[in-house]
């Protein structure tokens, strides 16, 4: 295929890859020179990505100039049609990132495998100097790397890397929509194409919770860390995502005026998912006690395999709680779309996008703050 | 599955549940918040509990415990239950069998 120094050179650029936990759209709109071994892996993809699949906020403008009324027919169609095919698209993207996925892991296997025959080597060599040392140091610090998803065997876990994929193209298909909401409320489009959009914020956070639950059965500690989101939005982490409460507070201050109806329907909505929230928090409070109980019995022994098999037990409960606060989530959502009119629901669905754009915004912003030098 | 049925319709809110279940735990506390006070029955505690708990299961929640009966109807697990609550279903149908 390569000459074996490229091919060498590859596979050490997939390795320090799979070291780094970015972004995997980060990986897919950088650029990549023809040598690093990235491009092996991003090179289906980028070919499907580089294809117009979501309309953006310029598209959306000259076509509302007509206001007939089967143009919305036509409207609600195109889009539908534009949704199958940006999710059959998702469909391909994903089955080839997985198939490149499963060829890395092997070469990745076979890469700590040499790695692990050299750290060998060297300490039987018994070489103390300076490279020597670094070389082990380095070798170490590489091996018991806890990135999470990755053992000592080199296995990479799919799932979770192809959910960072997803996840990628989400926030970035949200900024979209954002963006489209804003428009459409500031120029004066009909209910029935604001509805559109609606539908689609919504179902879009559907495909969100869809993802996250194939990804709470991949590593449910992924999930839970947080550490697929961004800085300032993990300060808010709870039981895997964002607070029930938090959506209703970033949503309130928009929907105003509201009838009485409404405001009743709201407060009890705020009070019930408070009710609801405060129950899975003391649940999960509850967990952590029986978790750190089982760990703790009997530390003076040295085996521990039996306080293993309760705690595991506990252990696969976590995965049932972050379904649950997801699904409360969900609930949230779908109770406040219920309650407002289309109207109010999109400055709703605006003023939520919106909040966690800004969150994230803020962790850029505080990453690259200038700071004294040491 | 006849245990099962008949202890759901001893009392007016019952809930089947497990000592070492963390959800059933949130659920009771949510039942504390609504001023209710379930019948719990713990079937890992309870001699016939493998039964009850494939009774439960073919019941058809997508886990055995939690499960809520209200007046001797299955509300369901915790899905159903949350669904219901945020919907403004559920205290409705505690009413009858509030504390206060």
């Amino acid at each position: 295929m390569s000459s074996p120094s490229t091919e060498l050179t590859k596979r050490m650029a997939i390795y320090e890859q799979f070291h780094q936990i970015s972004r995997w759209g980060d990986v897919f709109n950088s650029d990549n020179s023809p040598n690093t071994g990235s491009s092996t892996i991003v090179q289906v993809d980028v070919r499907l990505d580089n294809k117009a699949e979501y309309i953006s906020c310029e598209q959306v403008e000259p076509s509302r100039s007509d206001q007939e009324t089967n143009k919305p027919t036509d409207k609600i169609q195109r889009r539908l049609a534009q949704n199958r095919e940006a999710a059959r698209k998702s469909r391909l993207r994903k089955k080839a990132y997985v198939q490149q996925l499963e060829s890395s892991r092997l070469k990745l296997a076979q890469l700590e495998q040499e790695l692990e025959r050299a750290r060998q080597q060297v300490s039987r060599c018994g070489m103390h100097n300076q490279l020597g040392n670094a070389l082990m140091q380095g070798i170490y610090i590489s091996s018991a790397s806890d990135t999470g998803y990755f053992g000592l065997s080199g296995t990479v876990n799919s799932g979770i890397t192809a959910f960072e994929m997803e996840y990628g193209h989400w926030v970035e298909e949200q900024n979209k929509q954002i963006c489209e909401l804003r428009s459409a409320l500031q120029a004066h489009i009909t209910d029935i194409e604001l509805r559109i959009l609606v539908e689609s914020g919504l179902n879009h956070y559907c495909n969100l919770f869809r993802m996250k639950a194939d990804a709470a059965k991949a590593d449910i500690f992924y999930l839970i860390s947080g550490i697929w989101r961004t800085s300032a939005e993990r300060f808010f982490h709870w039981i895997g995502g964002f607070r029930p409460s938090e959506l209703l507070n970033a949503v309130m201050s928009q929907i105003e005026p509201l009838t009485d109806q409404q405001h009743l329907e709201v407060c009890n909505l705020r009070q019930s998912s408070q009710q609801a929230e405060d129950a899975l928090s003391q649940g999960i409070d509850k967990l952590q006690q029986n978790l750190a109980q089982s760990v703790a019995a009997d530390l003076s022994s040295g085996n521990y395999r039996v306080q293993m098999a309760a705690a595991i037990d506990k252990l696969e409960a976590l995965e049932g709680f972050v379904n649950q606060a997801d699904h409360l989530r969900q609930q949230t959502l779908q109770q406040m779309a219920r309650i407002l009119t289309t109207r109010q629901a999109a400055r709703g669905l605006l003023a939520l996008g919106e909040y966690f754009h800004r969150l994230r915004a803020l962790s850029s912003l505080w990453a690259a703050r200038p700071r004294e030098p040491a | 599955m006849d245990k099962v049925m008949r202890l759901a319709s001893e009392k007016g809110v019952v809930l089947f549940s497990k000592s070492s279940c963390c959800l059933c735990y949130a659920v009771k506390i949510l039942f504390q918040e609504l001023g209710v006070s379930p019948v719990v029955h713990e079937i890992d505690q309870d001699p016939e509990g493998r039964d009850m708990e494939k009774a439960l299961t073919r019941l058809g929640c997508n886990a055995p415990v939690p499960a809520v009966f209200i007046g001797g109807k299955l509300v369901g697990s915790t899905n159903e239950v949350m669904s219901l609550h945020l919907s403004g279903g559920l205290i409705p149908l505690l009413k009858p069998y509030q504390l206060c």
